[in-house]
């Protein structure tokens, strides 16, 4: 199945900024993280359609998936 | 003598006669200084019930026991008066090298009073202070004032604060610029200034900020700096991408407020974003006095050069005028540092104007420029330099929103509280942040308690952002510390590294006392309630606690979570309750008592 992945700031480099993924069907955040080769521990915020997850979360197909390091202002 | 220099300035622009005084430093340390200190002397001289622009009212620049100080991102400084445009206390804080420079020459405060006859401007080099005429820059914008009392001074080095032609018009949305392209941006202080036919003061200053515990103080300084450079934020985000590094956060957060608050997701903010201002215009970052962070951003479109936009300015031009051109966004930013106009409120006016006029309340032909339409590049920027000339439809719009939409019959299309128009977070996705908003003693204002972290960002904990349960105890909170955090001169943003604990360490190595957590924060509390009781005597109550009916009311659109609309009747009275205010929101003789302020 497909899933639409943004990315932001630094996680931009050498990646993309928004790219439709192919992951496995019932993979999780975490399978994401490992294909996208980004560290759990790099994720500041992560959002699965706009609503607050967690790296358990299973994915189902045509999910948005927003991934930001830590990053803040204003 | 540590941290505070032990001595302030008054200048009395109706008499011209400036006088030193001793700083009661028991005094000082009761309100911590900057903000606190400033307001309990403008809440002791200036009735609450004054005309902001009459002469009666004061114009107070504060700096706090730590500004200029070794200590990290310790540049700031204060405005401190009656706001033209809300009626409440306003505290405008800016960052730059003027703040740290006015401790150099030894002040830790000035209290500009009364008004002078003609233009004029103060210059401060060390003891010698002088009132001088200003005709010569009268009229000038910000860049063009600064070059010529630099070469007045004869002196590189001095740093001018101003006010552009926006604050000489009294215009209500008219701040203080220092070093060029710092702003003391909210609550109208520039007309305060303009009012008092002040246009600038120039400080230079040859002394230092001495440290009470040096040992104690490099050990903890220390510290911080790495705390600073290993954080996420402060050590990379910021410097990285400025603070507009939020939008895209934001943004995906479906809480970033679009066409006048009218949705809460722009479809093309990322063409607008801190990583696209990065990508294509950025020159270099830039830093305020002894910071380590750098978040400045120095950029360049075509023959205009200058700093920011910073996130909330950038926001108020783009989604919230529904425009994704960053290059226009720069020059409208870079018309407001020159005329001097506050970003946010500025931006946010022609965000109102274009819904006013999207709904038919504002007609093409009484408009003397560009339609006012969502989107238009050309309406942001040429609107904001009418605003700052006070040019026809300009001098209107340059009142703010809600004096603007009051004009039509549509007070509530201003999203605004207390008269100041909100920033770049939709309180219906955010519920502590829009208590926060609701509550704070200047108004729309998100730096007063800055639930974003928490509720976004994650710092210090995660809330959940849809829930209204214990809120009300952590906006109070976050409100007392950020009251310390402010007065003391340092810069807030560095508390996205750093906790109480290291604020109170701080300052008690470089003033050289002991205070504990619990009576900084308490500090924090009363200087809270200091303002508020300023506020009520202003005749600015719990009916002002409120946020526009549309938060409260109309479903967010467009927005994670659809559906969401504001909470705040469930969680004001536990707000007051928290604060030991009776229910009507007024202080209890017993809780001012408690606080030392009976």
């Amino acid at each position: 199945m497909v899933v639409e992945v943004r990315l932001f700031a630094t996680f931009r480099e050498g990646r993309f900024k928004k790219s439709e993924v192919e992951v496995t069907e019932g993979g999780s955040v975490r399978d994401l993280l490992k294909h996208l080769q980004i560290e759990e521990k790099e994720v500041g915020i992560l959002l699965v359609n706009g609503r607050n997850s967690s790296v358990e979360s299973q994915l189902g197909a045509d999910d948005v998936v927003s991934l930001f390091p830590l990053i803040g202002g204003g | 003598m540590a941290g505070y220099c032990g001595k302030l300035l008054r200048v009395n622009l109706s008499t011209g006669e400036i006088t030193k005084e001793e700083l009661d430093i028991a005094l000082a340390k009761k309100f911590v200084g900057g903000r606190g200190l400033g307001s309990y002397f403008l809440a002791e001289e200036v009735d609450p019930a004054v005309d902001a622009l009459s002469a009666e009212n004061k114009l107070i620049f504060a700096t706090g026991p730590l500004t200029g100080s070794q200590a990290p991102a310790s540049g700031r400084y204060m405005v401190v008066t009656k706001s033209p445009l809300s009626g409440t206390i306003a505290c405008s804080n800016s960052g730059g090298f003027w703040g740290a420079e006015l401790k150099r020459a030894g002040y830790d405060m000035i209290i500009v009073q009364g008004r002078s006859d003609k233009p004029c401007y103060i210059s401060v080099n060390d003891d010698a202070v002088e009132i001088k005429s200003a005709e010569r820059c009268w009229g000038k914008l910000v860049s063009e004032t600064t070059d010529l009392l630099l070469e007045e001074a004869g002196d590189a080095k001095a740093r001018v604060l101003t006010i552009g032609p926006a604050g000489e018009r009294q215009l209500l949305l008219a701040c203080i610029m220092n070093d060029r392209y710092r702003a003391a941006g909210r609550s109208g202080v520039g007309a305060v200034m303009g009012s008092k036919n002040l246009k600038a003061i120039v400080v230079r200053g040859s002394g230092k900020v001495a440290t009470a515990k040096p040992e104690a103080a490099k050990e903890v300084l220390k510290r911080v700096r790495q705390m600073l450079k290993e954080n996420d934020i402060t050590g990379k985000g910021l410097p990285t991408y400025g603070t507009s590094s939020l939008v895209n956060v934001i943004n995906e957060h479906g809480i970033y407020p679009t066409r006048n608050f009218q949705r809460g997701h722009f479809e093309t903010a990322d063409k607008v974003s801190g990583e696209a201002l990065a990508e294509q215009y950025l020159v270099k970052n830039v830093a305020c006095y002894a910071c380590p962070i750098a978040c400045g951003r120095r950029v360049k479109v075509g023959d205009v050069q200058g700093e920011g936009p910073e996130y909330e300015t950038l926001w108020a031009y783009s989604a919230d005028c529904g425009v994704d051109d960053l290059a226009a966004v720069i020059r409208a930013n870079n018309w407001c540092n020159e005329y001097g106009l506050d970003t946010i409120s500025s931006g946010t006016t022609i965000a109102c104007a274009m819904e006013l006029y999207e709904k038919g309340y504002i007609k093409p032909d009484e408009i003397d420029g560009p339609a006012l339409e969502f989107g238009s590049s050309e309406a942001i920027v040429e609107w904001t330099r009418k605003m700052g000339a006070g040019e026809g439809f300009g001098a209107r719009l340059a009142a703010g929103s809600y004096r603007l939409a009051e004009s039509y019959g549509a007070a509530e299309l201003s999203m605004s509280v207390k008269k100041l128009e909100m920033p770049a977070y939709d309180p219906r996705g955010v519920q502590g942040h829009g208590l926060e908003y609701a509550t704070s003693n200047r108004g729309g204002c998100h730096v007063r308690g800055y639930m974003i972290s928490p509720e976004i960002l994650g710092i210090p904990e995660k809330l959940d952002r849809f829930s209204v349960d214990g809120k009300a105890g952590w906006v109070k909170r976050m409100q007392d510390l950020t009251a310390v955090i402010d007065s003391t001169g340092l810069c807030l943003f560095t508390s996205f590294a750093l906790g109480a604990d290291h604020y109170r360490d701080m300052y008690n190595a470089i003033v050289g006392e002991d205070w504990t957590t619990e009576e900084m924060l308490e500090a924090g509390e009363r200087i809270w309630n200091l303002e508020r009781r300023f506020n009520l005597k202003a005749g600015v109550g719990a009916d002002e606690d409120r946020l526009p009916r549309r938060l409260l009311e109309e479903p967010i659109l467009a927005g994670a979570k659809e559906g969401q609309v504001h909470r705040l009747a469930e969680m004001l009275p536990e707000y007051y309750q928290e604060r030991g205010w009776d229910a009507k929101g007024v202080p209890t003789e017993e809780r001012l008592a408690q606080l030392g302020l009976a």
